[in-house]
């Protein structure tokens, strides 16, 4: 690495430190919710670049992992007296009705119990290609959401569980976005990494290669659910509150739109993304309420953001299919490079599928 | 003692009899050519051999190893190699890495190992780059190595195919026609290529090829199969006066 690099990262790390630090104490309520929403988006939409865009396997099931991070952390951390309050339908089953833990533990076993849930999906599931897995882990993710709702003596049902303690805070989400981050990054450049990528790449040659094509989807799958269990915990121990509904297809829609946006297959695109998405859905809340336009008076439709959401997506699809980092990284070689500014305005066209150069 | 042994193989699809009690041997070193019109069962054989199909009748024996039915990956372990006839190279990836991947299979650090960067990881990962390297420098892409393989020729992208399939470290490498395609000088270089590699890396290669210059320049027997029977099998020059032979490529002579 140039020692140029080496500054400018060391730089820009102390000035985020800094800004959480002041963000922490001084800001809005509002927005460091915002900023907590933004990190833990961020985790979700590593993880699940790392199924979809560097594995290439289409996986719809994120909203299900988050769901069992989510429960599972809160579960753990909830006090008895909140837990003996909250269930009053049906007691909680033994032991977690007495069962209090530190948050990272909690934490960690959300993670843990998401990828044992995956490893128990995927076996079955990934034995499936392309869009009969997006079938089957959409189903799975909806599954897991309905069996949520009906087993009230350890979820609560459909009540949801309330009174989660706040613990989440900006440094754990902004720390658990770089662990994952590194990690991921790891993973990316080991030798397990690029037979993932193989696998995206071409499947028969990969296996040909001698590389597991099962073993390193599960192995994907469970990875990329177990940060999608953290990032669970760290939302419902931010929001507080927690049911079912929350869980639901949208959510997994509004990761998929990260990794997409952010290019399938750029991590830091993915955080980019998150931001933007995150951001974007505070910025386009005026569009659900009524607005006085002067000459007409435009009645708000609740939903109206998910539209704009879904339009941004078909556009992204359609006109920039690489999103916005498509499979490169940030580099500081690229940001102080004049071209890379230049960029949209001279980029070649991309060559035509199967071509070659000459 | 031969390295592949093929006792009997036949493979039916559904009504279809692709391939139809075939023998083949392969003794260590040897370079053995398979060629047949379009359609004979060629690559057939091939998938069979690496696992992609299952034969429904017969035995495939490597290395005293009975390998009919295996699954893929672990026939590659076990030391079969093979390049396809379409290229499939991992386009989007480096042409280091296409030849890196090649290495995973014999990788021994566990999955946490190598996220965590354990010692013996970094051991294994440095040693796989070293070869990597020394593998491209040897067929002549090295200075390509950080360009994405799509980018790379026709002619080269062969070559890459080749050097990923000997980073698995094979012993018996097939080639599913690699000659195709590839303008005359090419071929010669292609062909003197195979030799050297075979040489190099201690190979027994069978390949399908349907250019005649490469497979009568390089190989040491040849076998003929049409319509799945193998209908002729030896040197070269034996096959080359076959009537048989003569008679599957160009049809019977109706006036004698």
């Amino acid at each position: 690495m140039k020692r140029r690099n080496v500054i400018l990262t060391i730089i820009a790390v102390f000035l985020l430190v800094a800004f959480l630090g002041y963000a922490q104490k001084n800001l809005d309520m509002y927005v460091v919710r915002i900023l907590n929403v933004c990190a833990i988006y961020a985790i979700l939409g590593l993880s699940l670049n790392l199924i979809n865009g560097f594995t290439g396997l289409f996986s719809l099931g994120h909203a299900g992992f988050m769901a069992v991070g989510a429960y599972t952390t809160a579960l753990l951390t909830m006090s008895q007296t909140t837990k003996a309050q909250i269930f009053y339908m049906t007691p909680l089953i033994k032991p977690l009705d007495t069962l209090s833990l530190p948050f990272p533990v909690a934490l960690l076993m959300g993670g843990i119990m998401a990828a044992v849930v995956a490893y128990l999906i995927g076996t079955p599931a990934l034995r499936l290609k392309g869009d009969y897995l997006a079938i089957a882990t959409l189903g799975f993710g909806e599954i897991i959401r309905v069996v949520f709702t009906n087993t009230q003596s350890v979820t609560n049902g459909a009540l949801g569980l309330t009174g989660i303690p706040a613990v989440t805070n900006l440094w754990w989400t902004f720390g658990m976005t770089a662990l994952t981050l590194i990690v991921l990054i790891s993973l990316i450049n080991s030798s397990y990494g690029r037979a993932l990528k193989a696998i995206r790449e071409d499947e028969i040659a990969a296996e040909s290669m001698g590389i597991n094509l099962f073993k390193h989807k599960v192995i994907a799958f469970v990875t990329g659910a177990f940060f999608a269990g953290i990032g669970g915990g760290l939302l419902g121990n931010l929001l507080g509150t927690i049911d079912p509904k929350m869980f639901n297809f949208i959510f997994t829609f509004n990761i998929l739109l990260i990794v997409v946006l952010g290019g399938m297959g750029s991590l830091t695109g993915s955080i980019i993304a998150a931001f933007i998405v995150t951001i974007g859905n505070e910025v386009l809340r005026f569009l659900d309420e009524s607005m006085d336009l002067g000459f007409v008076v435009f009645n708000g439709k609740v939903g109206l953001r998910a539209v704009v959401f879904s339009a941004l997506l078909m556009l992204v699809v359609l006109f920039y299919r690489h999103g916005l980092m498509g499979t490169n990284e940030f580099s500081w070689d690229a940001v102080m490079n004049k071209k890379f500014w230049l960029r949209p305005f001279t980029r070649k066209k991309p060559l035509a599928k199967g071509g070659t150069r000459p | 003692m031969n390295i592949l042994d093929m006792n009997a193989i036949t493979m039916q699809f559904g009504g279809l009899t692709a391939v139809k009690d075939l023998n083949l041997q392969l003794a260590p070193g040897e370079i053995v050519a398979l060629i047949g019109p379009n359609g004979a069962g060629k690559t057939t054989v091939f998938n069979m051999i690496t696992g992609v199909y299952k034969p429904t009748h017969g035995k495939i024996v490597f290395m005293d190893q009975e390998i009919t039915g295996m699954r893929s990956d672990l026939i590659t372990k076990v030391g079969i190699a093979r390049t396809f006839q379409n290229i499939r190279l991992f386009k989007d990836l480096s042409v280091l890495d296409n030849v890196l991947i090649g290495n995973h299979v014999h990788l021994e650090s566990g999955y946490f190992e190598a996220v965590l960067k354990m010692p013996r990881y970094r051991r294994e990962e440095k040693e796989m780059r070293r070869q990597s390297i020394a593998l491209l420098e040897r067929v002549g892409l090295l200075e390509y190595q950080n360009d994405k393989a799509s980018s790379l020729p026709y002619g080269m992208q062969r070559r890459l195919e080749i050097a990923r399939a000997l980073a698995t470290k094979p012993k018996l490498l097939l080639l599913d026609e690699p000659a195709a395609g590839m303008n005359p000088k090419e071929t010669v270089d292609l062909t003197a290529f195979i030799k050297q590699i075979r040489e190099e890396y201690d190979l027994t290669i069978l390949l399908i090829e349907h250019h005649m210059d490469v497979v009568m320049g390089i190989s040491q027997r040849v076998s003929v199969l049409d319509y799945g029977v193998m209908i002729a099998s030896g040197t070269p020059a034996e096959v080359q006066n076959d009537p048989k032979v003569i008679e599957a490529y160009l049809g019977v002579d109706e006036s004698a």
